[in-house]
């Protein structure tokens, strides 16, 4: 297959089940609304060590949030539900409440409950108050700059995480280009998030490694500088690959953003430096959700 | 279909227990089912026939036209559907409701919505004393559901409140909230004497500042609390004007009390009432 001069590989995308919510921060105003958001998904890119993989998923106007506020949606997913849990409550424990001006609200009411201020209101020292409005519970918590408004439980849902697709370039700030084109159209799917820095991987994994202590170790197929070193996946003239990894609250929000996201990447085309697109395919050792490219963008 | 329209046929002697005719109780009933219940009134019992003339077959909502104050405990327990009172209503209405709707036309007595536990009751017209509240000697008043009084209410309205909502757009007798344990109370009107007295926990929000406040609830200063809007929110599609008075809740004035209990309670004055 062949789009705009680019080839999309015969190969697949490997994913794998994850649990996943969505919550949403508001504030005074969009700027620090997104400034927790984005402390609250920080250090969320891989649940290789960072026990979650988070994002944001969009900012929302006034008229889209629970309390009339500016405000920001992430999505934040985990392997299990415990982890999950623990996960968003700690992050909004020490990144939300923190804060000035925010408050916390459930974006999913779906789902099985897990605790956002359930036990966070503990920190009003007996002060906290709880208002039950239209059948959700919030809680009121006394601090500096005033009251940390937060709801009770969100909604954990089943999810997908590792939904992936690789661009590769003929240079570094060439692959750099289509990435950034393609996060920029993706952004605007609902539903998923592309967890890593601006939503891009340099440093793509294989299954397993040659230590025993690693289970993931870098992608040799992939790796520019060891064409000549181990069996390669790349030609000649591919110079640089970049990853783009998807988590998405089901396997049609992932497909609809590999497709776009795609799109996106192949509109540059050759003439800009774009050679192929392929996909984290793991011979079924990673999970068992698999994104056929040529499906895909058929 | 069409609703189930009971006319009385004249005043009653002696008051009557109406908790019997609910969308509960009806819905699976034939005309002559419904006719043959029969009311307590006083030391006798009476038929429905007897006391109402029967119109309609859709018990999901039951219109109880030429209703008078002697009509006692109307939509006890109702879980689903509409009661329509389409005059007054007398003791109890709505009591222990836990779902549905009920509109009252007119005015009501005291105990209306008493230990509610879910379901809209609107009132068109005033209701008496200990609304919302919980009956003699309980301990648990109204947890759950929406009360928007349009009129005036009598004198502790909201005793024991647990949960819920009460909304009262004219003005109230006193001790309004005492004893309340959560919930809210929102009042456009004027209030009574001893506001808030002995609350534990919940919240009054007011319209306007009393004009007396007990001694035992103190100044916290003037606030913009990010949960007002989020509750007024919640009042939207109720048909009150609470639901639009974020622009003139936004700033209030808030008492924290009673301070001779628990004091964990408040009372939010609209900053400039």
């Amino acid at each position: 297959m062949n789009i705009n001069g680019v080839q999309i590989d015969a190969t697949f995308a490997e994913a794998f089940p994850m649990r996943g919510t969505r919550i949403i921060i508001t504030a005074q105003n969009a700027k620090w609304a997104r400034i927790a958001a984005e402390t609250m998904t920080g250090f969320a890119t891989s649940v290789i060590a960072c026990g979650c993989e988070a994002g944001i998923e969009r900012e929302l106007t006034p008229e889209e949030t629970p309390d009339g506020r500016p405000g920001v949606a992430a999505l934040i997913f985990a392997m299990g539900g415990k982890t999950l849990a623990k996960q968003v409550e700690t992050r909004a424990g020490q990144c939300v409440l923190t804060c000035p001006t925010t408050a916390l609200f459930s974006g999913l009411t779906e789902g099985d409950p897990i605790a956002l201020g359930k036990n966070l209101r503990f920190f009003g020292d007996g002060f906290q108050i709880s208002k039950r409005i239209n059948g959700r519970r919030y809680w009121r918590v006394p601090v500096m700059d005033g009251e940390f408004l937060c709801e009770e439980n969100t909604g954990m849902v089943n999810a997908v995480g590792g939904g992936n697709f690789l661009i590769l370039a003929e240079s570094q700030p060439q692959a750099l280009a289509a990435c950034e084109a393609a996060i920029e159209a993706m952004r605007r799917v609902p539903n998923v998030i592309m967890p890593f820095p601006g939503g891009v991987v340099r440093s793509g994994s294989k299954v397993g490694s040659k230590y025993k202590a690693l289970n993931a170790s870098t992608n040799d197929a992939f790796c520019p500088t060891l064409k000549g070193q181990t069996k390669t996946e790349l030609s000649s003239e591919v110079e640089s690959v970049m990853e783009i990894v998807i988590d998405g609250l089901t396997a049609e929000d992932i497909n609809r953003a590999m497709r776009v996201g795609i799109e996106a990447a192949c509109g540059l085309g050759p003439q800009n430096g774009i050679r192929r697109i392929s996909a984290g395919n793991y011979g079924g050792k990673l999970g068992p959700f698999l994104f056929h490219l040529q499906e895909i963008m058929a | 279909m069409t609703m189930l329209i009971l006319t009385l046929r004249a005043e009653p002697r002696q008051r009557i227990d109406a908790a019997p005719l609910t969308p509960d109780n009806l819905q699976d009933k034939s005309a002559t089912e419904i006719g043959n219940i029969l009311l307590q009134t006083g030391n006798r019992q009476l038929s429905v026939g007897e006391l109402f003339d029967m119109e309609g077959n859709d018990a999901t909502h039951i219109v109880l036209r030429g209703a008078t104050g002697k009509l006692d405990f109307i939509g006890r327990g109702m879980t689903q559907g509409q009661i329509t009172v389409e005059g007054d209503a007398g003791s109890y209405l709505g009591m222990q409701m836990n779902g549905g709707r009920l509109v009252v036309r007119g005015s009501v007595d005291a105990y209306a919505a008493c230990e509610l536990k879910n379901g809209h009751v609107l009132i068109e017209g005033n209701a008496g004393d200990f609304i919302g509240a919980s009956l003699p000697g309980n301990k648990k008043g109204m947890a759950g559901g929406v009360v928007i009084v349009r009129g005036n209410v009598g004198d502790r309205a909201g005793d024991h409140l647990r949960r819920g909502a009460i909304l009262i757009e004219g003005n109230t007798g006193d001790y309004l909230g005492s004893r309340m344990t959560a919930g809210t109370i929102g009042v456009l009107g004027k209030t009574g004497r001893y506001v808030g007295y002995a609350m534990g926990r919940g919240t009054l929000l007011l319209a306007q500042r009393p004009t007396e406040l007990l001694p035992t609830f103190n100044d916290c200063g003037t606030h913009t609390l990010g949960f007002i809007p989020l509750l007024l929110k919640g009042f939207a599609g109720l048909d009150t004007p609470f639901a639009g008075m974020s622009d003139q809740l936004k700033r209030v004035r808030r008492y924290a009390g009673d301070m001779s209990g628990l004091g964990k309670g408040e009372i939010l004055v609209a900053a400039d009432a």
